[in-house]
C-alpha cells in the first residue's frame, strides 16, 4: 500500500463520474464551485478534472497558493536580505523566481548572493550551526500546513541555542479570505473544495462558520483524483439537496478537530496579525507574526535592511485570478509577456499557481 | 506548497524517524504527532510529519469504491 496510487484508479474514476452526472441531471443553470489551495488546482489541471464534468459544474481556482498571495513587498524585503552582507537566505524552492519591483532571489543568487533552497526549515537550522559566523533567514511562507513547521523549527534553534536563525514571517491563515469570496455577489461560490492538508492541521471544525453563516456547502477534499471526484460529488449532492454542511471526503487524514499538537506548536510561536495579500489587500487577523517571546528569531526585528519602494508589474492580472475573478486566458500578458520560463507575475511562477498550471496542461 | 506524502515510519530514535516510500528514505519530525510506532503511515510535510494516517479509514474507502466496480452502485 501506498495510499496514494490505488486512489488514482480510471475505473472508479468512471463510475464517480457517472454519479456526479446523475446528480446534476436535473439541475438547471451553473454550480460554481471553488478549490481553495494551489495543490488542488494544480491536480485538477493535471488530471483534467475541468474537462470531465458536467458542463452544469463551474470550477474556479481560489487564493490558495501561498507564493502567490504573498504581497511584492514580502519578495523586495528577502531580496534586501540576499543584499545583506553576511547572510545566507534558505527558502523553500518556489519562492526563488518570484519577482519583486527590480529584482528576485534568483537575480541577487546570480550576482553572488547565497540563496538556498532547502526541504525543510530544520534544513536551514541545521545550515544555521554549520555557519555560525552568518545569519541564515529562513522565508516564513505558506499557510497552516507549512506554518507549524516552521514554528517547530524555531522551538528547535532555540532548544539547541542557535542564535543565528532567523524567519521572515509571511504566514497566512486560509479561513478568513474563504469567507470574504463566499460573501462576493460577483463570484457567486455555491460550494468549496476545502484543502486538504491545511484541513489536517486546523480540522474540518474550521469551516462550520463558512456553512452556517455564510451557507456554503464545504468538503475537505484529498489530492488524488478520486479524492477530487468524491469531492466534488459530494458538493452537489448538497448543492442539489439545499444543504450547506461541512464533510470530509479525505478522512484518512482530516479529522474534525485537526492536529492540537500542532497547532499548540504554531501558536506557541506565532500571533494571529493583519496581513495583506496579493489581489484582496489586508485582511484583518489572517496572517501570524512572530511572539515577543520568540523575537530574537525575527528577522524583520533583528536584522533592519532598506527595501526598496514596492511597485507591483502594470498589466498583470494574478490579483484577479487570486480571487476567481479572472481567468488567466484572460489576461493580456498570459502566454505572451508572462511565460514560466520568463514570468511577470507569481501565478505562472509558482508551480501551483492557476496561470502556470493553465500554461502547463490548459487546452 | 502544502504537498504531503504519506511515508512508512521504519525506525523511531527520540523525537526523529525514517521514514520510507517507493525505496525513498528521509529523516522526519515527530514533533506534531503522539504515539507514533514503527510501520505506522505518517503524512510528511516539510521534514516533519503533521498527521498519521488513519490506514483502516483509507481501506475502507477503497473498499467501497471496489464494491461501486463489482456492483455498479452509484456512491452514496
Amino acid at each position: 500500500m501506498k495510499y496514494t496510487t490505488e486512489f488514482r484508479d480510471p475505473a472508479v474514476a468512471q463510475k464517480l463520474l457517472a454519479s456526479i452526472h446523475q446528480t446534476v441531471a436535473g439541475f438547471t443553470g451553473t454550480m460554481t464551485l471553488m478549490e481553495v489551495c494551489g495543490t488542488h488546482t494544480m491536480a485538477i489541471y493535471q488530471h483534467g478534472i475541468r474537462s470531465l464534468l458536467p458542463e452544469s459544474i463551474r470550477l474556479i481556482s481560489g487564493p490558495g497558493c501561498p507564493v502567490c498571495v504573498t504581497p511584492v513587498d514580502y519578495v523586495d524585503h528577502a531580496v534586501a536580505l540576499a543584499r545583506r552582507p553576511g547572510t545566507i537566505v534558505a527558502t523553500f524552492g518556489d519562492m526563488v523566481r518570484v519577482p519583486g519591483s527590480s529584482s528576485s532571489l534568483l537575480q541577487e543568487k546570480a550576482r553572488g548572493a547565497d540563496v538556498r533552497v532547502v526541504y525543510s526549515p530544520l534544513d536551514a537550522v541545521a545550515l544555521a550551526q554549520k555557519h555560525p559566523a552568518q545569519a541564515v533567514v529562513f522565508l516564513g511562507v505558506g499557510f497552516e500546513t507549512t506554518a507549524p513547521t516552521i514554528a517547530g523549527s524555531i522551538i528547535e534553534a532555540k532548544r539547541r541555542g542557535v542564535n543565528n536563525y532567523f524567519v521572515l514571517p509571511a504566514h497566512k491563515t486560509i479561513p478568513g479570505p474563504m469567507a470574504i469570496l463566499a460573501d462576493d455577489p460577483q463570484l457567486k461560490v455555491e460550494g468549496y473544495l476545502c484543502p486538504a492538508h491545511v484541513s489536517a492541521i486546523i480540522g474540518a471544525r474550521a469551516y462550520e462558520p463558512l456553512a452556517r453563516d455564510h451557507r456554503v456547502p464545504c468538503v475537505v477534499t484529498g489530492f488524488e483524483p478520486l479524492d477530487l471526484l468524491q469531492g466534488v460529488a459530494m458538493l452537489a449532492r448538497q448543492i442539489v439537496a439545499g444543504e450547506a454542511r461541512v464533510e470530509i471526503q479525505y478522512s484518512r487524514i482530516v479529522k474534525k478537530e485537526g492536529n492540537a499538537r500542532a497547532r499548540q506548536i504554531l501558536y506557541e510561536v506565532f500571533e494571529p496579525c493583519d496581513a495583506r495579500w496579493r489581489g484582496i489587500g489586508v485582511i484583518p487577523g489572517s496572517g501570524l507574526g512572530i511572539r515577543a517571546a520568540y523575537a530574537a528569531f525575527d528577522a524583520a526585528r533583528q536584522l533592519p535592511v532598506k527595501v526598496e519602494e514596492s511597485k507591483e508589474h502594470a498589466g498583470c492580472l494574478c490579483g484577479e485570478i487570486l480571487k476567481g475573478k479572472v481567468t488567466p486566458k484572460e489576461c493580456p500578458l498570459f502566454r505572451t509577456a508572462c511565460t514560466p520560463e520568463n514570468p511577470v507575475g507569481a501565478c505562472m511562477v509558482s508551480s501551483e499557481g492557476t496561470c502556470a498550471a493553465e500554461y502547463k496542461y490548459g487546452t | 506548497m502544502c504537498l504531503g506524502v504519506p511515508m512508512r515510519v521504519v525506525s523511531i530514535n527520540d523525537e526523529t524517524a525514517v521514514c520510507e516510500i517507493d525505496g525513498v528514505r528521509r529523516e522526519a519530525s515527530l514533533m506534531m504527532v503522539d504515539g507514533v510506532g514503527v510501520g505506522d503511515f505518517v503524512l510528511i510535510h516539510a521534514g516533519f510529519a503533521i498527521e498519521r494516517l488513519d490506514e483502516e479509514d483509507a481501506q475502507e474507502t477503497l473498499r467501497l469504491f471496489r464494491e461501486l466496480l463489482d456492483r455498479g452502485v452509484v456512491p452514496e
